[in-house]
């Protein structure tokens, strides 16, 4: 008996089983493999713009990401350091075997019971989930579950013309759960993503290369690692050359996404370097980042040639570049397609609105990235343990962090192309820094429960800023700085909050509301906005369709 | 026949606007050509009939849409030198001159702000008549409109209130305002004229005076009036006064063309798209935000921009973030 079973185990998982426990609850995490946990599928790093913001969010909660991190951290870069305080990005390149390590032990420490298998149904009794069904009809009884398989729902993986069903190389695909999700109307459609081949780092001519060194200034991910790391290894960078175009050019033929075996939309922000190429013609050449995968392992992340050409075509390319003449292909790159769910069926604490207890977290909402998964994973962890020992739900506010604006956009908007956290999507970004999660959430986190040394970590932090001395950090210098503009923006806040004053009952017919068109109705029906402030923020939403929903919320309420 | 449409089922006579309130919550004509149809429906004279028309045709709209594509690449350039800086060599140039294109775009909007308001065209040019108290004001007004309009007699103070005439000469329009006379009075009903036909004269586009030259009020469009030049002892107009008679009508034509000629510079130009009130605060936040993009870190720029964009969409009614990621990832290659 669980109070609540989590399925998938990798950083969506992991935090949403840690989270559920440090709440109080019994957790099992249901994984195909042991050796998977904490498993990072894709690029070897953890952060960055955006990224780095939601890392430490996490670890404001005692999230395990930020600590994993550290403990793996052979790179690190504070990206934007010439710029504002509130866009720096902190991003660390891990170890994947450290990283590995670091998130079982935390798990283990974590009280979270592991359960090797397959869940094949979840299993519900009168609308509410009470357990799951493994393949080999093993039952468990919970009374919440997280769903967070990430890219293994019905997915295929796409290296030139070769298509296999699998989420990740040599793993298999969960595929009985997708029939369940699509019975709920839950799955939405396909996606896209890729991972560029990876490179013998032996055969690189690295002396011929810039080399990118890690920062000398010390920082960490979380508030609460210790300034020891592992070695520090430098990356070198390069470009792709005319040459490289004109081979991936010839074969656009033999790409899937060309081709039309690839339906799902990929992201615009992280295109396959065949796409790159295909779209921005005129470009001579692209930046490539070399990123060691590991103190111990020879494998070289490409960072930049993410591709799904055949084989062949990849080590044609590849070769043709500066530094890589004679590089080696250790394992090509691929495409991925999967089913990912319409995130406007949760509500903000990643519940399924209809099916009680059943969560939805991380890549499967839509989502890329580890940072956005480990996010999800958090809340819906949170609200799991809520829904099992009836606690308090926790709802994260897109004016306090980037976990709150995901949360806002996925559950409101939803997706069309993998969703990746970018600080242009919060309007509150001047008072959202990366050096303020503490401030922040702080107090959000303390009532949540957090362990003791975090609790020191926070209260101190508290005292601090009542000191002067507080003027002289660099938290306290950048609070100044950005003083004038936050100052606005709390006034902004006070108009949209007159809009949150208005409610939308649950039970308003939007399509029976005069001066809405068909369109409209349908997007607020699928949005379900619970608010005119969300309405206002859904796409396509006229200010008239607005005045006419905020006149027929006032008459309804009256 | 109406009637007997009216008794089919589902069938109704629209009401007042539905057909542009439906357009427009449909998104098939934006807040700006909303506002041109409205005006176009209230138009009374030719100018403002093809003023309404221009914004009704989506004049206006074409303009804003123009201004924030602009802004929307600007942001979209901010945002790259903020979330791409992985690709720090491939964004670091278009953080250059970011500040300065954000000033081209301010002045230009500045340009707009100073040219006349649409309120001119659609209201009329207030012209007021204004001096002392049996100056001769409203019957000067009752000659220009040839009706009696004011109540007029010879016992001074008689106008108490302020009253207005509009009025077409030669198809422009005008409001030809009538005031108490400009003097201390014991008398609490007129001295509240008075205070009101001060204000008046403040908001007047042109001031009529019909005192003494010495005593006028600083106006910037002010034509100093010697009236009642048909009596024995005014028939010599002061230099720099416009001598007129209410009684015989002499003069009357000829301030009827220097109205139009003052008018002219009042009004936008014929071909020209106008702002009104609203349009013209949302053109001056955006203004002032695209002024505060200068000369600042990238991200209070990038903040800057956005907030220019969001004033374009409170003129037009539109929105979102997803314009600018669009101008983002469809003109750069980003990404690793």
């Amino acid at each position: 008996m669980f109070d609540v079973l989590v399925i998938g185990a990798g950083h969506a998982g992991c935090e949403a089983a840690a989270a559920a426990a440090r709440r109080g609850a019994r957790v099992g995490l249901i994984s195909f493999r042991a050796q998977d946990i904490g498993q990072m599928s894709c690029n070897p790093s953890i952060g960055g713009v955006g990224k780095g913001h939601l890392v430490r969010e996490l670890d404001v909660f005692d999230g395990l990401m930020a600590r994993a991190a550290d403990q793996a951290a052979i790179h690190r870069r504070m990206l934007n350091r010439s710029k504002g305080a509130a866009v720096h990005g902190p991003r660390v390149q891990a170890d994947r075997e450290l990283y590995r390590t670091a998130m079982q032990e935390a798990i283990d420490e974590s009280g979270v019971e592991t359960i090797i298998g397959e869940a094949c149904e979840v299993l519900l009794e009168g609308g509410r989930v009470c357990g799951i069904r493994l393949s080999d009809n093993t039952t468990f009884v919970a009374r919440a579950v997280v769903i967070a398989t990430g890219t293994f729902l019905d997915a295929r993986l796409f290296c030139g013309m070769e298509q296999v069903p699998g989420g990740r190389r040599g793993e298999q695909a969960a595929i009985p759960l997708a029939g369940q999700l699509r019975e709920w109307g839950v799955a939405q459609g396909r996606l896209k993503t890729g991972t560029p081949p990876r490179l013998d780092g032996r055969t690189i001519d690295w002396a011929r290369l810039a080399p990118q060194p890690s920062d000398c200034h010390a920082w960490s991910m979380s508030a609460l690692s210790q300034a020891e790391t592992p070695p520090q290894l430098a990356c070198a960078i390069t470009r792709t050359n005319a040459k490289t175009h004109d081979l991936i050019a010839a074969n656009f033929d033999r790409s899937p996404l060309f081709a039309g075996a690839i339906e799902g939309r990929g992201p615009r922000y992280c295109p396959s370097i065949e796409d790159k190429i295909r779209r921005f013609a005129d470009r001579d050449g692209h930046q490539i980042f070399l990123e060691p995968e590991g103190l111990t392992s020879e494998w070289v992340y490409p960072n930049g040639i993410s591709t799904s050409l055949p084989a062949d075509v990849q080590q044609a390319f590849v070769n043709s570049i500066s530094g890589l003449e004679r590089a080696r292909i250790v394992r090509p790159g691929y495409a991925v397609e999967y089913e990912y769910a319409d995130a406007r069926k949760l509500g903000t604490t990643l519940e399924h609105i209809s099916v009680c207890g059943l969560f939805l977290a991380g890549q499967i909402n839509g989502t890329t990235g580890y940072e956005e998964a480990a996010a999800q994973g958090l809340a819906a962890g949170f609200n799991a343990a809520a829904v099992a020992l009836d606690l308090d739900p926790h709802r994260f506010d897109r004016r306090s962090s980037y976990i709150g604006v995901m949360i806002d956009d996925l559950t409101l908007q939803g997706v069309s192309e993998p969703y990746r956290m970018m600080t242009a999507r919060a309007e509150y970004r001047l008072s959202l820094r990366a050096d303020n999660a503490t401030t922040r959430l702080g107090e959000d986190a303390l009532r949540l429960g957090v362990s003791e040394e975090r609790r020191d970590q926070i209260e101190t932090h508290f005292d601090a800023r009542e000191q002067a001395s507080w003027s002289d950090t660099d938290e306290g210098q950048a609070d100044a700085i950005y003083a004038p503009y936050v100052a606005r923006q709390v006034r902004e806040w006070s108009v949209l909050r007159r809009d949150c004053v208005v409610t939308i009952p649950a039970a308003l017919d939007f399509a029976a509301i005069p001066g809405i068109s068909t369109e409209a109705a349908e997007r607020l029906q699928a949005a379900r906005p619970q608010t005119i402030d969300q309405a206002s923020r859904i796409a396509g939403i006229t200010p008239a369709a607005l005045a006419a929903l905020h006149f027929a919320a006032v008459r309804r309420a009256a | 026949m109406l009637a007997a449409l009216a008794g089919l089922p589902g069938m109704r006579a629209a009401e007042p606007g539905e057909f542009t309130r439906r357009a427009f919550a449909n998104g098939r004509i934006d807040l700006t050509e909303a506002e041109g149809l409205a005006d176009l429906l209230e138009a009374e004279t030719e100018s403002q009939r093809r003023a309404a028309l221009r914004n009704a045709g989506g004049g206006l709209r074409r303009q804003i849409e123009v201004w924030r594509e602009r802004v929307v690449m600007l942001s979209a350039r901010a945002e790259a030198a903020i979330d791409y800086v992985g690709d720090e060599d491939e964004t670091a140039a278009d953080e250059r001159g970011l500040a300065g294109e954000a000033l081209a775009v301010a002045d230009e909007l500045r340009g707009w702000l100073v040219r006349p308001r649409a309120e001119a065209l659609k209201d009329g040019i207030r012209v007021v008549a204004a001096g002392p108290p049996n100056a001769g004001k409203s019957s000067l007004i009752n000659a220009l409109c040839g009706i009696d309009r004011a109540i007029v007699t010879s016992v001074p103070g008689t106008t108490r209130d302020v009253i207005e005439v509009p009025l077409a000469i030669a198809g422009v329009p005008f409001v030809l305002v009538d005031t108490a006379g400009l003097r201390f009075s014991d008398d609490q009903v007129e001295r509240v004229g008075v205070e009101r036909a001060e204000a008046e004269a403040g908001g007047a586009d042109i001031l009529l005076w019909l005192g003494e030259p010495a005593s006028a009020p600083l106006h910037s469009s002010r034509i100093l009036l010697h009236s009642r030049a048909d009596l024995a002892d005014r028939r010599d107009a002061p230099d720099g006064s416009f001598a007129v008679s209410s009684t015989t009508g002499a003069g009357l034509a000829e301030l009827a063309q220097l109205l139009l000629r003052l008018a002219s510079q009042l009004l936008p130009s014929e071909d020209e798209v106008t702002l009104n009130r609203r349009q013209a605060e949302g053109v001056a936040a955006a203004e002032a935000a695209l002024r505060e993009a200068s000369n600042a870190e990238i991200e209070i720029i990038a903040d800057a921009l956005r907030r220019s964009r969001e004033a374009f969409d409170r003129i037009t009614g539109r929105a979102g973030v997803e314009d600018m990621l669009d101008a983002l990832f469809g003109r750069f290659c980003l990404g690793k």
